[in-house]
């Protein structure tokens, strides 16, 4: 983000995703610091070309999933056995466990819930997305049919967008 | 060309032997001294004898209705203690029917008297143990062959990219079909002489009114359960599945000796195509015929799928440890941990489908109760209960924990100990489905069993190795190959 960074940028607007991805490489092979690039759509293999860190939300994924089968778990029993057992179909319910097969949709149900609700804020919060935050995006272009790469300025730099296939240099 | 080391070929070579030489043992050992050592527990316990008894005595003396008498069959079994058990019987002595249940009880006391005169039907069953210890082997091995054929099909239907490098060792095992098809129509041919009796509908008399063996609700099924069409049906099968795989090999060489830039890709397309809808018939009612049949009073509408599922995840583990296996012998270099990783999510996936489906064929009939569906989980339940759950943690936690992350699915290590894991859990789980209904409480791991294990291994090996090598590993003009080299994710 420019607002955070001491050096100059320099933006340059592409036509092309597969231009795109081959000018990252190519710039980060020559030693220019890719900052940022906007594109209307996700650009297979573009966040390995970044060298973007890999994402831990994997991770948190199987931990929110932990997080509701506990819950339901903790719900079901509370609920189901100890405090207002009740004799459904004439299934045992003097258990958890014996009245396990019962639970198990719902035991899924919550873990898939956990999982896929939690990732998602857990997304919009390390991404700082929420109503009536102002576009971060440089150029309203590049969320229709233009890609834009941001880097450092630096020497020869804009002629290697150039070399890139770059259509437009703007310094911010 | 790829060649079987010699190795390699050794050991299956003594692995068929020693599997040989265990079936032999197993089928000479004297049924009747088996018969002696199980009497204890399956005079009274393996259901088909009591359901049995009660129907004759039904028709002896006109009384009951038929239903009633059916529930009194597995009423009359509840001392057996399972949780599944407990409470079908619960429900049975519910108000309305107490009054009935009690009467029938001392009816179904009467017909276990007769029960017991059915010697000649015990020895049967417990000869049945060698019998089905082949089957459960040769079904876990089909489900090998017709998973791949299945798996070989749906990539020409669906127009796969990443998989194009690897139909060769798809097409080697699709190959392997026919043999476990042979030595279950031999099974079968051999069960309508009525030299064992591991399907209930195939024993002798059970369809005849004046025979002492009489059971109406199966001779109610003879339209469908008879011996010529059980054996069409098995050449029905035989023809379409084997006839897939071999068309598909045929073609695929056939398009290696093209110029190159030509293919016969769109035929291969056509023709998976109908086979795949052929095998969406044929998957289901083979699953009714070979083994949902073993209990033939039972029915589940899910049995067909649940028991597809179970052969496509036993199939796609064969053929991730064989392309492992290949890899680390240098042979494929255009396969790398991408593709590796697409085998293993079809792995993971589909080890969660076989859960999904088993489970909802279990909690169904748990929930409902209905007398003539649990007696299925009576004995899965009960005597088979610890192999049942190792089964179940096998063939669904262990994968699931072991391959739920992205980075596990590209180590061949990783993939390769769910593999194991879920092929000994999905060979228990083809032992469950058979042995229950089959020999009852005479089950056992034996000679027999671990004999026809090795020997269809030591076969599995040979069959695949030399299907391998018939061909180069690369189609040349599959015109999906290079999206298939540059394959990645």
């Amino acid at each position: 983000m420019h607002t955070t960074d001491s050096k100059p940028l320099v933006r340059a607007l592409y036509d092309d995703d597969d231009v795109v991805l081959g000018a990252v490489k190519e710039l980060r092979a020559q030693g220019v610091a890719v900052k940022e690039v906007y594109s209307p759509f996700p650009i297979h293999g573009l966040d390995k070309a970044m060298g973007l860190k890999e994402t831990r939300i994997a991770m948190a994924a199987f931990m929110y999933g932990l997080l509701g089968l506990t819950t339901i778990v903790t719900i079901t029993y509370f609920q189901m056995i100890v405090d207002w057992p009740m004799n459904i179909g004439g299934k045992p319910n003097a258990t958890w466990g014996w009245n396990m097969p019962a639970f198990v949709p719902v035991l899924f149900e919550l873990t898939v819930f956990f999982t896929a609700h939690l990732m998602v804020w857990t997304f919009f919060v390390l991404n700082g997305l929420y109503p009536g935050r102002a576009p971060q995006n440089p150029d309203p272009r590049t969320t229709d049919d233009k890609f834009m790469i941001e880097v450092e300025d630096g020497d020869h730099v804009v002629d290697l967008l150039k070399k890139t296939g770059a259509i437009e240099i703007t310094h911010a | 060309m790829f060649v079987l080391p010699r190795n390699v070929k050794f050991l299956a070579y003594a692995l068929v032997l020693a599997g040989a030489v265990g079936l032999a043992i197993g089928f000479t050992q004297d049924p009747v001294v088996e018969a002696g050592h199980d009497a204890h527990g399956s005079a009274a316990v393996a259901d088909h004898h009591n359901d049995h008894a009660a129907v004759a005595d039904e028709h002896g003396d006109h009384a009951g209705a038929g239903h009633a008498d059916t529930a009194v069959a597995h009423a009359e079994e509840a001392p057996a203690d399972t949780a599944v058990h407990a409470a079908a019987s619960g429900d049975h002595h519910g108000p309305s029917e107490s009054h009935e249940a009690e009467a029938a009880h001392g009816d179904a006391h009467a017909a276990h008297g007769g029960a017991e005169m059915h010697d000649a039907h015990h020895v049967d069953q417990s000869g049945n143990r060698p019998w089905s210890a082949l089957l459960v082997n040769s079904i876990f091995f089909l489900s090998l062959g017709i998973g791949a054929t299945f798996f070989l099909a749906i990539q020409y239907a669906a127009q796969v990219g990443w998989s194009a490098g690897l139909t060769r060792v798809f097409e080697a095992v699709s190959l392997w079909v026919i043999v476990p098809l042979l030595v279950i129509l031999f099974i079968a041919i051999a069960g309508v002489y009525h030299v064992h009796g591991v399907w209930h509908w195939m024993h002798e008399g059970i369809m005849d009114v004046n025979s002492p063996n009489y059971d109406e609700i199966i001779a109610g099924k003879a339209g469908y359960l008879n011996g010529p069409f059980f054996i069409a049906r098995l050449v029905a099968y035989i023809v379409i599945w084997f006839g897939g795989a071999y068309l598909l090999r045929k073609n695929s060489l056939a398009e290696d000796a093209l110029p190159k830039g030509q293919n016969l890709w769109k035929k291969q397309r056509s023709l998976s195509a109908v086979f795949l809808v052929l095998y969406a018939v044929t998957s289901s009612t083979s699953a009714w015929d070979i083994v949902m049949s073993i209990d033939a009073h039972w029915y589940s509408t899910l049995f067909g799928w649940y028991t597809f599922a179970g052969m496509f995840v036993t199939s796609i583990v064969v053929l991730n440890l064989i392309v492992i296996y290949l890899r680390l012998g240098g042979h494929l270099p255009w396969i790398n941990d991408n593709h590796q990783h697409d085998l293993g999510k079809f792995m993971f996936a589909f080890s969660i489908f076989w859960t999904y489906l088993w489970f909802s064929q279990y909690m169904l009939i748990w929930y409902a109760n209905i007398p003539e569906e649990v007696t299925y989980y009576m004995a899965r339940f009960g005597e088979y209960k610890p192999y049942l759950i190792t089964m179940v943690v096998l063939n669904f936690l262990v994968p699931f924990l072991l391959l739920v992350s992205r980075d596990a699915k590209r180590i061949l290590g990783f993939i390769s100990l769910a593999s194991f894991f879920v092929l000994v859990g999905h060979w228990m789980d083809h032992y469950i489905m058979i042995m229950p209904g089959s020999v009852g409480m005479g089950y056992g791991f034996g000679a027999a069993e671990i004999g026809g294990f090795l020997f269809f291994s030591g076969l599995f090996i040979l069959v695949v190795g030399r299907n391998l090598g018939a061909a180069p590993l690369k189609q040349h003009n599959h015109p999906m190959l290079k999206e298939s080299e540059l394959f990645h994710q």
